[in-house]
């Protein structure tokens, strides 16, 4: 359609560049024999091997794996709920505290957030561990989440709710049975993202994490720190196939929905 | 007049109304959509509630459906108050604007949806939904989602969703608003010839006064949270009861002046020294303002002085070439402009006037209406 | 149905949310003391009504004092938001030409240059940090590419610097730039260039006077979202930036895992949100205009 220029093309070029050749050094390096990490020194999967066989590294994956699935489940529900409450209500009492709440721990620095949350579950007693990491990342992630699903909201026609009604459901069989399989998209999206973030999630885990659990990034975390490592490298590069992995699916998934719009689109125009 | 099918309930004193709005208002704020509005529809009537937008003729139907409360008086549909009963708890079914046709469910599976919540047995629902797919004639689109079918269709769709269940009253909410010309009016019959099969009464909102004249029974017309006028499309358009109904139906010329003598017509002065007859449209006392109300149909063109009633002269400003039709202007030296139409009978280069011709414009003096101000 | 959609999550924001914000609010004016926890007064609900006087009375503003008296504090803020701002300026000159030239690119190249922006965001944010330590390294891989290529002759000293801070703020965040910008740039009807041009004007004249004021909003909002999270950050000053690195969010770390100072580090989540504030606020009026418009 349109020509790039010279200068569009180095644009591109350059800034993808910089945004993937760190990626591409590592996981490339984490193929390497050598234990020095930055000194080539023949092909090698040795470095996985080791990362398979690190008991603490599977140990802190399974917690991870946990904590995300049953905060972004948990985040997935009270997001919707919170974003259909914010959308579909007028005015109720606290309704600003309330928007505020939703929308203060996005950009809440993460320090702050993980530090009242800890000062928290010491206040009530509440022991450190699996469960205190899941309520902390639910509470931020449940407000990405509502930021996710009220953004479907906004151009979701109100009258197919009312038709629901009208046809005799009561307004949860309306919720169920219309609106949320309407927005399921959406709220995929809000799992997804939220399961994602719990995964990444350093800052607040180390706050809410106790000596009974650590998650992967806490790991990677103290390990890093030490300076860089083939087997950290491998790690890495596992866990970038796997997102890789996942966002080709999702959009391969989605593009085939696109394309499977525009042949109703055709479709409907010769009915 | 009577309607062709001799069907006028509304003039029969014993007759139960299926709807009765009693002093019915609704505020939203300090504004007033619903404004104290007292009516009463009855069993098998197409009825239309028209008028501008924001005249509260979705306000009253929703208030009907259930999805408004009034703020004051009281809703009674076959003979139940319906105060306090949710949406879903009222044999009253509504087609949307919008059609609301639910997006991840096929045309069959829309329609069945009302019946699956009345837990109809399986073999009557589908036996129900063939049915309706016959009536609205989309018996080969069952498995379609509505997103695959055409705009026409989908409109069918939303029709035969909302009759599936058998209301006792079907709510329209302006039914045809997203359908070209064309296929508006040919819908118009089809909704009449439906309404007339299942015998259920429809109340249609609608701004288009030419579908409200087409397809109702009666129609309301209706302004700020008032209705102006009841009454069946016929004396809707030849009685209507204040210039505010004749102007918003259909096209007029608004001749004022003052009431002169009071007889079998009315004399209106409307210039020094000259004036017109025509029929009372209500009360009005001699020396009061008022308006002539004529409909340009109703109105000769003439270059040799007529003998009716009310004849003016005056020069053509504009000819309005419609095809059918044409609109002549004319500029009366008193100020006001008439409008008068003329069937094409003949061929255009036949025209018998063209512009700044001298004419006369002529009516019987029962052609008019007289209407208080 | 929605009171109870409203009344679940809010009730989960307020216990995990709003209460925790009192207890640092608590926290922040009571004394340290060495015992668990490691602060004073705590409240005692058995004491009755003099506990509550003797409670309140305990409480001061010392360690806001403490927090003004030690320079240490203060110019951590300060080169907080001084990395953070300059981060933001960079990220927009590096991001800027890449959303100019991806709304330029045809509508074939468009969501495959959409999809390498947002990849990076959903990968580990604590790998694409940790990637560049190997790369900034005295022995590292640009040490050793410039060396090679003869540009310099001695290693670098890159990493442990706020240069390094520099390059992870703006290699981490830059997909927060590229997206609203480009957002903005796309939603621009081409033919308004031709019309300039038409009109007049010279191709760089053309983008200053249509291009540029219609991509503000995009600039306005992509520089909010890389400041505001950049000036609390952590992870990218505590592994690129080394000790000689001020950076607020670290300092909070430390006061509160090494020093166990837990009214220190409360006062100084205080002061850092009360600093953001200001941003927070314009960033959500400006958004609130956009949406609007």
């Amino acid at each position: 359609m349109r020509g790039l220029s010279v200068f569009n093309i180095v644009s591109l070029t350059l800034g993808f560049a910089f945004l993937y050749i760190p990626m591409v050094i590592l996981v490339v390096y984490s193929f390497n024999e050598s234990k020095l990490v930055t000194v080539w020194a023949g092909f090698s999967t040795k470095w996985y091997g080791e990362v398979i066989r690190n008991e603490a590294f599977l140990d802190a994956a399974w917690v991870t794996v946990r904590v995300a699935f049953f905060s972004a489940t948990l985040a997935t529900v009270l997001g919707t709920m919170a974003a259909l409450a914010m959308m579909r209500r007028g005015a109720f009492v606290g309704r600003t505290l309330f928007s505020g709440m939703i929308y203060a721990p996005l950009v809440m620095p993460e320090v702050i957030t993980g530090l009242s949350l800890l000062l928290l579950f010491i206040a009530i007693g509440l022991d450190r561990g699996v469960v205190t990491i899941i309520l902390a990342h639910t509470t931020f992630a449940m407000c990405y989440v509502s930021v996710v699903v009220s953004s479907r909201l906004v151009s979701f026609d109100q009258s197919l709710e009312e038709a629901a009604l009208d046809l005799g459901c009561t307004p949860f069989q309306a919720f169920w049975s219309v609106t949320l399989p309407i927005i399921a998209p959406a709220v995929i999206a809000g799992w997804l993202l939220a399961f994602t973030l719990s995964l990444d999630d350093l800052v607040i885990a180390s706050f809410t994490a106790g000596p009974s659990a650590t998650t992967l990034p806490i790991k990677i975390f103290s390990s890093v720190r030490l300076g860089v490592s083939p087997e950290i490298n491998a790690l890495s590069t596992i866990i970038i196939a796997i997102v890789t992995v996942g966002v080709l699916v999702a959009s391969v998934v989605s593009k085939r929905q696109i394309a499977a719009a525009r042949r109703d689109e055709v479709l409907a125009a010769r009915a | 007049m009577v309607n062709e099918l001799g069907f006028a309930p509304w003039d029969d004193p014993g007759a139960a109304p299926l709807i009765r709005i009693e002093r019915v208002s609704k505020r939203f704020g300090d504004f007033a959509a619903i404004d104290d509005l007292t009516l009463d529809i009855y069993p098998r009537e197409f009825f239309a509630l028209l008028g501008p937008s924001g005249c509260g003729k979705t306000t009253l139907m929703r208030m009907l459906a259930g999805f408004e409360a009034p703020s004051a008086g009281g809703l009674v549909i076959d003979g139940q108050d319906m105060a306090g009963v949710a949406p879903n708890k009222r044999a009253v079914n509504m087609m949307f604007q919008s059609y609301a046709l639910f997006p991840h469910l096929s045309v069959w599976d829309n329609i069945a949806f009302g019946l699956k919540r009345d837990r109809m047995a399986k073999p009557a629902i589908a036996d129900r939904v063939d049915e309706m797919l016959k009536l609205v004639q989309l018996d080969g689109f069952a498995r379609r989602k509505p997103h695959q079918i055409s705009g026409g269709q989908r409109q069918r769709v939303a029709l035969a969703r909302s009759l599936a269940k058998a209301p006792k009253l079907l709510l329209l909410d302006e039914p045809l608003g997203a359908l070209d010309k064309k296929l508006r009016e040919e819908t118009q019959f089809e909704l009449m010839e439906i309404q007339e099969q299942t015998g259920t009464t429809f109340v249609i909102v609608t701004h288009d006064q030419e579908e409200a004249m087409t397809v109702a029974s009666r129609v309301a017309v209706m302004e700020a949270g008032r209705l102006v006028q009841v009454d069946t499309p016929d004396r809707i358009y030849e009685q209507p009861n204040s210039v505010y109904v004749a102007d918003f139906i259909g096209d007029v010329n608004l001749i004022e002046g003052r009431v002169g003598a009071l007889g079998d017509t009315v004399r209106l002065d409307w210039a020094e020294g000259r004036s017109l007859t025509g029929q009372a449209g209500g009360a009005l006392t001699p020396g009061a303002a008022a308006t002539l109300v004529i409909r340009p149909e109703k109105i000769a063109i003439a270059r040799d002085e007529p003998t009716e009633a009310n004849r003016v002269r005056g020069k053509i400003l504009d000819i309005g070439y419609l095809g059918n039709l044409s609109t002549y202007h004319v500029a009366l030296p008193e100020g006001p402009v008439v409008k008068c139409s003329v069937t094409n009978r003949s061929r255009l280069s036949r025209r018998d006037f063209t512009w700044d011709d001298e004419v006369w414009v002529s009516w019987s003096d029962t052609a008019g209406l007289v209407l208080g101000a | 149905m929605l009171r109870v959609f409203t009344a679940i999550p809010y009730a989960w924001l307020f216990v995990l949310f709003l209460v925790p914000f009192g207890i640092v609010l608590k926290i922040s004016v009571s004394d340290y003391a060495v015992s668990i926890p490691p602060y004073t007064p705590t409240f005692d609900l058995a004491a009755g009504w003099d506990g509550v006087v003797a409670f309140v009375a305990a409480l001061d503003f010392e360690n806001f004092v403490f927090l003004t008296e030690d320079d240490l504090y203060w110019k951590a803020y300060l080169s907080s938001v001084q990395i953070a701002a300059v981060s933001t300026g960079l990220a927009l000159v590096a991001g800027f030409p890449i959303a100019y030239a991806m709304s330029r690119a045809s509508d074939v190249w468009r969501p495959a240059l959409m999809m390498l922006v947002i990849l990076p965001f959903w990968t580990s944010f604590l790998i694409r940090v940790y990637a560049w330590i190997g790369i900034l390294a005295n022995e590292g891989f640009l040490n050793q590419f410039l060396i090679w290529s003869g540009v310099i002759s001695e290693p670098l000293q890159l990493l442990n610097t706020p240069v390094a801070v520099y390059i992870g703020i703006v290699y981490t965040y830059l997909p927060f730039m590229i997206l609203p910008v480009y957002a903005s740039l796309d939603r621009m009807d081409p033919a308004l260039l031709e019309a300039a041009e038409d009109l007049g004007c010279s191709r760089l004249s053309a983008f200053w006077h249509v291009t540029w004021p219609l991509a503000r909003p995009g600039v306005v909002a992509g520089s909010f979202l890389v400041f505001i999270p950049a000036v609390g950050e952590f992870v990218i000053p505590s592994l690129l930036g080394g000790s000689g690195t001020l950076m607020i969010g670290k300092v909070l770390w430390e006061e509160f895992f090494s020093n166990r100072d837990w009214p220190v580090a409360s006062a100084v989540a205080i002061i850092l949100l009360l600093i953001l504030i200001v941003p927070i606020v314009l960033f959500q009026r400006h958004q609130a205009r956009e949406r609007a418009a």
